[in-house]
């Protein structure tokens, strides 16, 4: 059992890390240092203006352990650059000490060990403490709160709520703009719905009807806080008719769309804004093309591929912030606008450990009641596990070979396909698998679990496409998220291939055989975009298979070979 | 939407031959030949001059729906009786059949700008071609990447 005497006395893990690393002094400090609330919140003000930022919660009402990529590739002209640095590299290029808090935030680095010191991090009880203790020492009209998106979906109560539960939580913590992305997979409907009632605008400038091109949700609004004209420009994912189904919101079309964001940035200024703040969901890639291309904007927002940067990335005169995901962090951004112009900036990225972190009553208070009908399926253990199980990086995680192992057995296929979306907790050796733990990396609307066959070279094909669409080296034409999760079948990719050329060595893993591009297989896979996909939700597919199981041993992830990186 | 009512008999005869054209190159298509299209539509205007610059071709980057890909396409001209755009031809280098749509324009239109709908197969090159009223041509190519989709981070 971890206490929170344990959280305080990192120091002893560190330590001893820091004597291996030889790092010196400096790593001893932070290692011995005790973190607080007060410590967690430190931070010199500047200018008159606060800007707060939260981005990808996915419906994480409580605190997670979420492992960041130990694998997350820059193709192009960003390789090699943040944010994919991972591991010691990330540590490396942030002059950040080993075993310290933030280097247990940001890198996958000796996770389990100090994810046993460090203790969950987020929690929107949490994230409520720092947001109103920022508001109460910055003064409420100083402070602008926005939200990326990725926020009122991918839990369970999420899910049976169509995100009500969510959406009084965030409207708790009084935001005063958002953007969308998986929100639309609510439905457009219920999305309207939302929307219509929400007390602060959701924002897209790059949402039109199919028909007519009409606005679907109001693009920009500019804010007076702490003196000065701040106009927000909501950007929602782009890809989402693409990567998500379609036939959910069959009326409204997305995309990049920016000369239209063009216009929205002079309109902006026409209008007497001091700076322009765009909140983005395209992806920290695409952001920082966009950026190049965009004149005038002064901070993007960033999101969707869920990384979490400790500093400011420059692009000319524009600030990119990415703040993470699952609650891990709420950036705080101070800015100094005179004469119409951003003259200073101090940027925080502040780690939400909730064992440091005195939770918010009224928040924990509406959580809880939320909860509470849920409570009962949510805790419901259904297996325990001996190693780390987690989703996150460009290739198959842990946490997949369950899903994909599970499909294998449950629906008895010779190879299962599961997303590579970027959301789903971490879970630590020994710790119980909850209905709620699997639901974390499973909530979404279109869970179905189908069973169909597909010829050798249709397998091809969906392995390319989605290849190319994570590492084609044009950030404009990247969907966000990881290479598809397969199980019974291992590849080598060329990430820097091009498209066609970047698979290669498909085998089947039962028996050791070349894939045949003309032999049928029975395949089974989840989160099909198709209308009409059949087949029993895949938390329930991955419930009966751990259930059987009852104990989870990963296995040495070997089934993807990465080459020529 | 301007889609010519009436298309003049060159752009009958040019949308006749690159059907042709397609016809004839249509096995070779099946993994788009986007040379042997680009070398057509070159012979179609007698392999005169097609200069870069002032077509601009607005389409989404990857295609949300390959059945409908929104297409806007405006030529920079002052659009006077000396000087207008007369046409504005389409072609999808990837498609069975790759003439896509022809614009007609007169100085009346104030503006060389027209938008449009097409299906696209697989990922390939949009061409449109103008037509100057002095008889110069000018083109433009964007590429359009139509994907399997889902996996959605």
């Amino acid at each position: 059992m971890i206490s929170r005497r344990d959280f305080l006395q990192a120091g002893a893990a560190a330590s001893a890390l820091v004597a291996a690393s030889g790092l010196g002094p400096l790593n001893r400090v932070a290692a011995q240092q005790r973190l607080s609330q007060a410590d967690i919140l430190r931070f010199q003000p500047l200018g008159t203006l606060t800007l707060l930022y939260v981005a990808d919660l996915h419906a994480q009402l409580r605190p997670v352990y979420y492992r960041e990529p130990s694998i997350n590739l820059g193709v192009g002209e960003v390789k090699g650059l943040v944010p994919h640095l991972t591991g010691k590299d990330v540590l490396a290029h942030f002059n950040l000490p080993a075993g310290s808090p933030m280097a247990h935030a940001l890198s996958s680095e000796d996770f389990v060990a100090l994810a046993k010191n460090y203790g969950r991090m987020g929690g929107f009880d949490r994230i409520a403490t720092i947001i109103k203790a920022i508001r109460a020492e910055r003064g409420e009209g100083n402070c602008l709160l926005l939200d990326g998106g990725d926020t009122w979906t991918n839990a369970w109560g999420a899910l049976q709520t169509k995100a009500q539960d969510v959406v009084e939580a965030m409207n708790l913590l009084k935001p005063d703009a958002m953007t969308g992305h998986w929100e639309f997979t609510l439905g457009a409907e219920r999305v309207k719905e939302i929307t219509d009632k929400l007390p602060f605008p959701f924002l897209a400038q790059n949402i039109r009807d199919t028909e007519f091109e009409d606005r679907v949700f109001e693009p920009r609004k500019t804010f007076e806080r702490g003196g000065a004209k701040i106009a927000v420009i909501g950007q929602a994912y782009p890809y989402t008719a693409i990567a998500n189904p379609r036939w959910m919101f069959p009326k409204w079309s997305f995309g990049l769309r920016e000369d239209d964001l063009r216009k929205e940035v002079e309109d902006a200024r026409a209008e007497g804004a001091d700076i322009v703040v765009l909140l983005s969901h395209n992806g920290f890639d695409i952001d920082r093309k966009m950026a190049g291309r965009v004149k005038g904007i002064d901070i993007i927002l960033t999101s969707h591929t869920h990384d979490a940067l400790p500093d400011v990335v420059k692009v000319g005169q524009t600030l990119l912030i990415a703040t993470g995901s699952h609650g891990k962090f709420v950036s705080r951004l101070d800015l100094d606008i005179r004469d119409k112009a951003l003259k200073g900036y101090r940027f925080g990225l502040i780690p939400v450990f909730s064992d440091a972190i005195t939770p918010d009553a009224e928040m924990a208070a509406l959580v809880a009641k939320h909860r509470a009908p849920f409570e009962k399926d949510l805790s419901r253990v259904l297996a325990k596990t001996e190693g780390l199980l987690y989703r996150r990086g460009n290739f198959q995680g842990s946490f997949d070979d369950v899903f994909t192992d599970a499909m294998l057995q449950v629906r008895d296929v010779e190879i299962a396909l599961s997303p590579g979306v970027r959301w789903g907790a971490s879970l630590l050796p020994g710790q119980d698998i909850t209905f709620e733990d699997v639901t974390n990396a499973c909530a979404m609307s279109y869970p179905q679990c189908y069973r169909t066959s597909m010829k050798g070279e249709m397998l091809k094909t969906v392995l390319e496409d989605v290849a190319d669409n994570i590492f084609n080296p044009d950030p404009y034409l990247q969907g966000g998220g990881d290479m598809v999760r397969v199980g019974g079948m291992g590849f080598t990719i060329d990430p820097n291939a091009t498209i066609g050329q970047r698979i290669s060595n498909m085998t089947n893993l039962r028996d050791g055989k070349p894939i045949d591009a003309n032999r049928e297989y029975t395949v089974a896979g989840w989160a099909s975009i198709n209308e009409g996909t059949q087949g029993p939700p895949i938390w329930d597919v991955v419930s009966q298979y751990l259930t059987t199981k009852k104990t989870i041993t990963p296995r040495p992830l070997d089934a993807v070979k990465v080459v020529n990186i | 939407m301007t889609f010519p009512d009436a298309l003049s008999r060159r752009d009958a005869i040019v949308l006749a031959a690159l059907s042709a054209a397609a016809t004839a190159i249509g096995p070779r298509l099946a993994h788009a030949d986007a040379a042997a299209v680009e070398a057509e539509i070159k012979k179609l205007y007698a392999d005169k001059k097609l200069g870069s610059g002032r077509v601009k071709i607005d389409v989404p980057q990857i295609a949300e729906n390959g059945l409908v890909v929104p297409i806007n396409v405006e030529v920079e001209s002052p659009m006077t009786e000396q000087d207008f755009v007369k046409a504005v031809h389409v072609y999808a280098d990837g498609n069975p059949l790759p003439g896509v749509v022809s614009f007609a324009f007169t100085p009346a239109c104030g503006k060389a700008a027209a938008s449009s709908r097409m299906r696209l197969a697989q990922t390939q090159n949009i061409i449109a071609v103008a037509e100057m009223s002095d008889g110069s041509l000018f083109t433009s190519k964007v590429e359009v990447k139509v994907t399997i989709g889902g996996c959605g981070g």
